[in-house]
């Protein structure tokens, strides 16, 4: 029962993390140094990534939720 | 006025960049005057000069990025996977992304059955390659080899200010599987491009070509060569059947919001839900059945066979969603990256996994990245060790441990360099471990004493260059 309401909860801060962000100053365009940097970005290294989820897919039940596509395969 | 205007402006932005550059003065004059004075000719005769690369525009500015991993789990499968992908900018925007993946996979994998005090012997899927197993081991397929081929292609273009389209399509291939896909995401920027919104939706088509035919579920495998044969061939009840070999349809919708928090922080929130449908059994995976007191093996019905053991079934269709949440944060320097992810489908599998990664930068050209990530998922409802003799057989039962009760814990270190200004280096070790409940309560009899579903051990290496022109 606890893993519910911890489900519950890390599902639901996304939600509570955004309705604060409406409430926060805006980042103005010259102001995006850093969220430019490629470290910043949401995929930096989607070599990897796409590697991860294929070795993940491969070995567990759970997939999906980062994007859609990709591709599939007989390893599952 | 204007004429002159555009006149003076065209001759004064070359004479002053070599001015600003380091090469010498009159390497680069003779050029920019030739130029600078095409330029004027072309604004006096109302013509528009060329684009200088606009010929070569299609070869230039490319992004190419490769890596190699290498995969292996103690005594099991081992793979090999060399990718490499090619981004090119096309101007105004718009990306066109290539990638090609090759993965050569061998090894052994569990096959389903569970360990016994006696030498057991299978038929591989071919039916031609037999293989024992010892006493008291788990039963591991050795026959196992393949070599997947895949293509992806995505094209990213802006349909508006605020809104962009990548489209993409993508194929694969592998000695008894054929995927071909589709997938379409716009995204729209709001808020000052503070807000980005998203929609995605892929489907494939997929068509699995069992290495001697689909078995029918539920009946017996063959355990010799020589055995079974009735057995084998195309199923005729289960999911699509395809003249090439049995379908399956894959559809997934996404639904996204990725929000700008601070100069420092970026959140991305998506609710995923998918769709599989057709032939979603493993076609090589098996279950013994055991005698309901001993826990002993039982012999098969077929004389030719030795044990009984059956084929599994999974149902025909499957709904799968999950909620994803990202965030980077970047400190002075260094950035965090968390991920968290539930997952649950109709098959009643429910997973949480959280991925945590810390890039701690070294100096100014080079970090050191470590990782960490933990998976949890609760059993599929038709999942079952093995089963039992005299007792009526479920609806769907499979013992493909990877649909059991699981952990899965991940460490790794990733180093990476910036080779210059255009190129990046990185190399990854990680140790990856999956653990499952090995020793049920209910066991029967003689199965307590093993682990029916051991530890999967795994180390990952992956050494990557990025390069841009």
């Amino acid at each position: 029962m606890p893993r519910i309401y911890l489900a519950l909860f890390l599902a639901l801060l996304p939600l509570v993390v955004l309705t604060q962000a409406c409430s926060l100053e805006r980042v103005k365009p010259w102001e995006r140094d850093l969220l430019a940097e490629k470290k910043m970005q949401l995929d930096p290294h989607p070599l990897e990534s796409g590697l991860d989820e294929h070795i993940y897919f491969s070995k567990e039940a759970s997939s999906g939720g980062a994007g859609v596509g990709g591709g599939g395969c007989g390893c599952n | 006025m204007q004429l002159k205007k555009s006149l003076h402006a065209k001759k004064t932005t070359p004479v002053k960049k070599p001015l600003q550059g380091k090469k010498p003065l009159h390497v680069k004059k003779p050029k920019s005057i030739s130029g600078a004075l095409a330029t004027a000719t072309c604004a006096l005769l109302g013509t528009h000069l060329p684009h200088p690369a606009a010929a070569s525009e299609p070869f230039k500015n490319w992004e190419y990025d490769s890596a190699l991993l290498y995969y292996s789990e103690q005594d099991r499968v081992t793979a090999v996977e060399p990718v490499i992908s090619a981004r090119n900018d096309m101007g105004n925007d718009q990306f066109l992304n290539f990638k090609f993946v090759v993965d050569a996979l061998s090894g052994a994998s569990a096959n389903g059955a569970v360990p016994a005090d006696k030498t057991q012997t299978f038929s591989g899927p071919s039916g031609q390659k037999s293989y024992s197993v010892a006493p008291n081991e788990t039963p591991l397929d050795p026959t196992f080899e393949d070599t997947r081929f895949a293509a992806n292609v995505l094209w990213e273009k802006p349909t508006s200010r605020y809104l962009k389209a990548l489209l993409g399509a993508n194929f694969s291939t592998e000695t008894d599987y054929t995927s071909l896909g589709v997938s379409a995401t716009f995204t729209y920027d709001a808020n000052n491009k503070n807000t980005t919104l998203s929609a995605g939706a892929s489907f494939s088509h997929d068509t699995v070509s069992p290495i001697g035919g689909a078995p029918d579920p539920f009946t017996e495998v063959p355990t010799s060569s020589t055995s079974g044969g009735e057995n084998e061939g195309d199923d005729d009840g289960e999911g699509g059947e395809g003249e090439g070999g049995e379908t399956k349809n894959v559809t997934d919708l996404l639904f996204g919001v990725t929000q700008v928090l601070s100069r420092h922080t970026l959140t991305q929130f998506n609710y995923s839900i998918g769709q599989s449908s057709g032939y979603l059994t493993d076609p090589y995976k098996l279950l013994t059945v055991v005698d309901p007191v001993t826990g002993d093996l039982v012999p098969a019905v077929d004389p030719n066979n030795t044990y009984r053991y059956l084929h599994e079934r999974r149902p025909d269709s499957r709904t799968r969603q999950s909620v994803y949440w990202k965030t980077n944060h970047q400190f002075t320097d260094d950035v965090v990256y968390l991920t968290y992810r539930y997952y649950w489908d109709d098959w009643d599998v429910k997973s949480h996994t959280v991925d945590l990664r810390y890039r701690y930068e070294l100096g100014r050209h080079h970090y050191l990245q470590p990782h960490a990530r933990y998976y949890q998922q609760t059993a599929a409802n038709f999942y079952r060790y093995y089963l039992v003799d005299g007792e009526p057989l479920p609806q769907y039962a499979s013992a493909d441990y990877r649909l059991g009760d699981m952990t899965t814990t991940t460490f790794g270190l990733l180093y990476g360099a910036e080779l210059g200004k255009n190129s990046e280096f990185t190399f990854r070790a990680e140790y990856m471990k999956q653990s499952n409940q090995g020793y049920p309560a209910d066991a029967i009899g003689k199965l307590r004493d093993y682990n029916l579903s051991p530890d999967v051990k795994a180390i990952i290496l992956q050494a990557s260059y990025n390069v841009k022109f």
